[in-house]
């Protein structure tokens, strides 16, 4: 792990363990520029690049599954404890949120397929910050994991707040434009499709931030409240 | 059940093997039906540990020792403690099962009385220890026979069922189970559970999967020193001592 | 190939050696053996077993004093001699690491190496002296002097063979220190003592130096410790010096059931000790 520098007496471990490693950093590039393509081909209206994103989720789907085996494979060839252990769990949860981000990237690119097909709206300058915002909250996520960086991802998990916010804007803002004209209305509840996948997505990116903290610290900070009736 | 109170409590213990210090320091303390499991590499002083607290350490040549350690609040080494008696109170599982090879199963069992002198008919303890140590239903048409004709799991479920007959309050088991297969380790583990209802466990082990599901409190020594104790989950999962981390990751040597 | 030759050779040459080393130990042994039993056999009858010696002039008689001699004189030798055997050898593993452990064992070491022959003259000295009379406790002590030293080495060797876990178990159930050395140390080492002692016992009814002038002979039955005693081989070496034929024969025949004895305790020894292992698996 990248916060003890000392070699598992066993270094094929330290290989397995790398390994692993590697393999969740391809998946988490993989899917950020699943988002980055999705957004892309959404902003300029491109059609090819759209279908290019539903194409690339399969190699997505196959990283999720090695990456079960693998953490399955180490768990039970070397009982891992403490920060190892953290590893692990850490790289099966987070695994599910990736993916998962990978399914709303698709989403998205569907989505955008379908609003290519019609004229577009005026522009929504808060679905542009959106989209900005919810990629940063994932590249942050990211890096928190690669750097075991616990400070950064609090910071990931306070940003939701801003996330939150914007959505209820672009929200009320998508809803006036179908009440002003109910020609918008197609359109404007495709965007808060869009407008609604980016902010899970952006909740998954939360996911990852609350599991590197666990991984980093072994705290755990999801769901305070439920904490104590434990 | 006297739930949280402390039944043994070490303070400042030191030990010695002729200029060999064995032990630094250790203080910690042991609730009362709890199981505490003492981990660390080879030569880091988890069997000295055990061996001062029913002072078997002392009988050692060349051993010395110094700090306190106390039993229900009563100084082991005060005046008018007899460690003949302590050890009646303090119970000792060895590494090896270690079955009186002159006796019969029945004989070893009772063993605590019999080479005591405590003459009588002691068939209803034995039985009690026996099924205490879940071995009663495996040997009971067999007492009259040489413990060697039993398995090796069973030779050291006898010898804790030995243990109990005197009726300790704790009992100290050094690594009960490294010879064992791992069903009879299981069974080991099992009741080592079952024990904890009644008594106070310490239990050496190289084996960290089983420190970890056998036990409540984990105590991690190295080098004499105790590096770490806690909650045995806390010390699994998130080790506060980078000795630990390094030790229960296996990042050692 | 010619490397792989020499050494079959060599194998060879050498596998032949150790069968020729292993004839010449067995060959005098048969061969005594067979001369023992060819000559003694036509001695043996019940009233050899029974019956008093004659004198040379009457056919007859037996060795059944000898017999019951040799029998009471090494029976003294126990008594006196497992004890201290015994009581030494223990000591010896249990507390022999100190400076006085080290000086009974080099005692033993010598007086082991000292002849049978002198220690027959020192029982004689110490015993037959002062009681102004040659007696079958003189032999006895002779032949206890003899068995101690063996008796305390085994007896050490054997305490040290109980393993150390065993003490401790007996310790850790809060048996006092003492009643773990009687009775789990020395209980588990007993049937190999009690081989050592067979062993020993056997070895001094072999003895003749030390009985010729302590316990002397005797043509009559004696249960006396204070009086003469015939022994089998003194009655050998008194009968196979004299010049009459009849008692080269009983020499010969006593000769056998000296034999037939000695080997009977062997051989139970041997059982004994076979058990044992057994016992310990």
């Amino acid at each position: 792990m990248a916060f003890s520098r000392k070699q598992h007496t066993d270094r094929s471990y330290d290989e397995e363990l790398a390994d692993l490693r590697a393999k969740l950093l391809t998946l988490g590039g993989k899917v950020e520029s699943e988002i980055a393509e999705s957004v892309r081909a959404l902003a300029e209206r491109d059609t090819k690049l759209a279908e290019a994103v539903l194409g690339a989720d399969r190699e997505v789907n196959r990283l999720e599954l090695e990456i079960d085996e693998k953490c399955r494979r180490l768990l039970v060839l070397r009982q891992p404890a403490a920060s190892d252990l953290r590893f692990i769990t850490t790289a099966m949860k987070i695994v599910v949120d990736l993916e998962r981000i990978g399914d709303l990237a698709v989403n998205i690119a569907e989505r955008a397929i379908d609003l290519n097909q019609s004229p577009p709206l005026r522009p929504l300058h808060d679905l542009t910050k959106l989209c900005e915002l919810c990629q940063k909250q994932l590249r942050g996520a990211l890096d928190s994991f690669v750097d075991a960086d616990a400070d950064k991802a609090e910071a990931v998990i306070k940003d939701d707040e801003l996330v939150d916010a914007l959505y209820h804007n672009l929200f009320n803002e998508l809803l006036a434009l179908m009440m002003e004209d109910s020609k918008n209305i197609r359109r404007a509840n495709s965007l808060l499709f869009v407008a609604k996948h980016l902010e899970r997505l952006a909740d998954h990116a939360t996911n990852v931030a609350e599991m590197v903290i666990f991984m980093v610290r072994g705290t755990d900070v999801r769901h305070p409240h439920s904490r104590d009736e434990v | 059940m006297n739930n949280g109170s402390k039944k043994i409590e070490v303070q400042k213990l030191n030990a010695w093997f002729g200029a060999t210090h064995a032990l630094r320091d250790v203080s910690l303390s042991v609730e009362q039906n709890s199981v505490l499991a003492v981990i660390g590499p080879s030569g880091c002083g988890k069997t000295t540990f055990v061996r001062c607290i029913n002072r078997m350490h002392e009988l050692s040549p060349s051993a010395r020792q110094s700090g306190r350690i106390l039993v229900d609040g009563q100084d082991l080494h005060a005046r008018g403690v007899d460690p003949v008696d302590l050890r009646r109170r303090v119970g000792m599982v060895f590494q090896r099962a270690n079955p009186f090879p002159t006796m019969s199963i029945y004989d070893n069992v009772a063993a605590g009385l019999i080479l005591n002198g405590i003459g009588g008919k002691h068939r209803d303890l034995v039985e009690k220890s026996l099924r205490q140590a879940a071995l009663w239903d495996e040997v009971k048409d067999r007492l009259p026979q040489s413990p060697l004709s039993l398995s090796g799991g069973q030779q050291q479920r006898l010898c804790i069922a030995r243990a109990l007959t005197i009726g300790p309050e704790v009992l100290l088991m050094d690594e009960p189970a490294s010879a064992l297969d791992p069903i009879a380790t299981a069974k080991i583990e099992e009741l080592i559970r079952e024990l904890q209802e009644s008594l106070t466990i310490v239990i050496v082990t190289h084996n960290m999967q089983q420190a970890a599901r056998v036990s409540d409190w984990t105590a991690f020594f190295y080098l004499g020193e105790l590096v770490e104790h806690g909650k045995t989950e806390q010390i699994f999962s998130n080790p506060r001592e980078p000795r630990t981390e390094d030790y229960v990751t296996g990042k050692f040597g | 190939m010619k490397t792989l030759a020499r050494r079959k050779f060599w194998n060879g040459f050498m596998t032949g050696l150790c069968a020729l080393g292993l004839v010449a130990a067995v060959a005098p042994l048969a061969s005594l053996l067979w001369l023992v039993i060819s000559r003694g056999i036509s001695s043996l009858n019940w009233d050899f077993f029974t019956q008093l010696p004659t004198p040379v002039s009457e056919p007859g008689g037996g060795v059944a004093n000898a017999i019951g001699g040799t029998l009471y004189i090494v029976g003294i030798a126990c008594v006196l001699g497992v004890p201290i055997g015994v009581g030494a050898g223990v000591f010896l593993a249990e507390r022999g690491d100190g400076k006085a452990g080290e000086a009974i064992r080099f005692m033993a070491e010598v007086l082991s190496g000292v002849p049978s022959i002198v220690v027959g003259i020192v029982a004689y000295g110490l015993v037959v002296l002062p009681m102004r009379r040659f007696s079958a406790l003189a032999g006895g002590v002779g032949l206890a002097v003899l068995m101690i030293p063996p008796l305390a080495r085994s007896t050490e060797e054997l305490v040290r063979l109980v393993p150390r876990t065993l003490r401790e178990a007996s310790l850790a159930l809060g048996v006092p220190e003492w009643r773990t050395s009687l009775r789990v140390v020395i209980r588990t080492a007993l049937p190999g003592i009690l081989t050592a002692i067979l062993l020993g016992v056997a070895r001094a009814a072999g003895e003749t130096a030390p009985l010729l002038f302590t316990s002397l002979n005797n043509q009559f039955w004696n249960w006396r410790a204070d009086r003469p005693t015939a022994s089998l081989t003194v009655q050998i070496f008194n009968y196979a010096v004299s010049p009459f034929e009849e008692w080269h024969r009983q020499a010969w025949g006593a000769a056998l059931v000296l034999l037939l004895l000695v080997g009977t305790l062997s051989a139970a020894a041997r059982f004994l000790a076979r058990s044992r292992v057994g016992a310990r698996r």
